[in-house]
């Protein structure tokens, strides 16, 4: 008879067991960002009693957050809190034992090589492909294994990315998606995060407890208002002159690859150009904008131009685009994400 | 012509040959995407030559970002 305890229902489940719970509690896991699916698979994997858990995200409290990224509340919203520190205070209510390593800074290069070689697994809760390029080839440097979740509207899709196994992310997509189509666009419902999440966090716990031969191998996909559930065996996907997953090039590292900003000197503006292999779909990002309420919206055979509270975005037709009314990147980069993707 | 696409019947009336032609009838043809055409996955390059044909199967899987 097991004695009941905090984790005793998570125990009696077959496949994890005594064992298992010691090797949840063991373990290390990486949440890059701290946004919709990073408030919820944080919340599952502490109350799982994960041991350690990393949180990484640049970004603070906003009321839009409140329909959907669960660890937040009003006084974050006016407090404008670190989304990275709101949610440890919030997780370690739930679980004290859980450590929790609160890290307030954009996921380059640089800040994921510090922290990947140490976890177990890595959980992709981004809203953006270059941080995903960039995790994709860091978990292959290092040999750790992550999870690609990602939604929109009621459609949500997810991957495990097995280095050495599976195809990675790199060989999946042929192009990177940049058509405007993101939460701030066409919208997002919160039953679409739970459900990327519940496929994320049990394959996190499949690899913590050691139950590989469980892990599902499919690009999984659905789309809940459509009531749609698609399953697809992708391994015939892996490319065999893959830079990243084969040749070991990891050329989402380099420089060139990735998302370029700058100042631009006395204009109170910060200019963002996306690395080379990106494809703008200038016509996609129209469209999708015009589903948005924005205010003094404009555009000409050149270029696009819109207010958001107190920015002004300008975005041209190879993608190029103006923040004004900030020199702060970080702050420029939200809003790029925010409506280009 | 009857065909599935994500588990769903769909009849066509235009003239569609290929699963580029089918992916533009829906709206996807830009779209970062996996075709899976009677359980067999599909490569890019092969999306102008797999013909559509009656009774076909496809699941069509797009990558989005948000999070
Ligand atoms: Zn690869």
């Amino acid at each position: 008879m097991l004695v009941d305890n905090r984790y005793s229902r998570q125990i009696l489940f077959d496949p994890i067991g005594e064992k298992g719970q010691e090797c949840i509690q063991n373990s290390h896991v990486l949440i890059i960002g701290v946004g919709a699916l990073g408030s919820s698979s944080s919340e599952m994997l502490v109350r799982a009693g994960v041991g350690t858990i990393t949180l990484m995200d640049r970004d603070y409290v906003e009321e839009s957050n409140l329909q959907r990224q669960q660890l937040f509340t009003e006084a974050d919203v006016e407090n404008k809190t670190p989304k990275v520190i709101a949610a440890k205070n919030r997780l370690q209510k739930i679980n004290s034992q859980t450590k929790i390593d609160a890290q307030l800074t954009d996921a380059g290069v640089e800040e994921l090589e510090a922290i990947v070689p140490d976890v177990d697994v890595v959980i992709d809760a981004t809203d953006n492909f270059d941080t995903r390029l960039i995790i994709n080839d860091v978990c292959q440097k290092y040999h750790t294994p992550w999870i690609y979740g990602a939604c929109v509207a009621s459609y949500g899709v997810t991957f495990t990315v097995l280095p050495d196994e599976t195809p990675c992310l790199q060989c999946i997509m042929d192009h990177i998606p940049s058509d405007g189509a993101t939460c701030d666009t066409v919208g997002i419902i919160s039953p679409t995060v739970q459900k990327v999440v519940a496929h994320q966090v049990t394959e996190v716990l499949k690899l913590l407890t050691g139950n590989t031969e469980a892990l599902s191998g499919k690009l999984v996909a659905f789309d809940l208002w459509k009531n749609q559930q698609m399953e697809l065996e992708v391994a015939s996907l892996k490319d065999d002159s893959c830079p990243s997953c084969v040749k070991k090039i990891y050329p989402n590292l380099d420089y060139q690859s990735q998302l370029k900003t700058a100042v631009l000197c006395g204009r109170n503006t910060v200019q963002i150009r996306a690395g080379k292999h990106r494809n703008f779909h200038f016509d996609d990002f129209k469209m999708h904008l015009k589903q948005t309420n924005l205010i003094n919206y404009l555009e000409n055979p050149y270029l696009i131009s819109f207010e958001i509270n107190e920015f002004r975005v300008v975005v041209f037709h190879d993608g190029r685009t103006l923040i004004h009314g900030t020199k702060n990147i970080q702050e420029a980069k939200k809003i790029y994400y925010r409506f280009v993707g | 012509m009857g065909i599935i696409v994500n588990g769903e019947s769909l009849e066509l009336n235009q003239r569609i040959e290929t699963v580029e032609d089918l992916l533009g009838h829906l709206q996807l043809k830009k779209k970062s995407l996996i075709v899976e055409h009677n359980q067999t996955i599909l490569k890019m390059e092969q999306h102008d030559k797999a013909k559509v044909t009656e009774g076909d199967r496809f699941e069509i899987v797009h990558f989005v970002g948000g999070g």
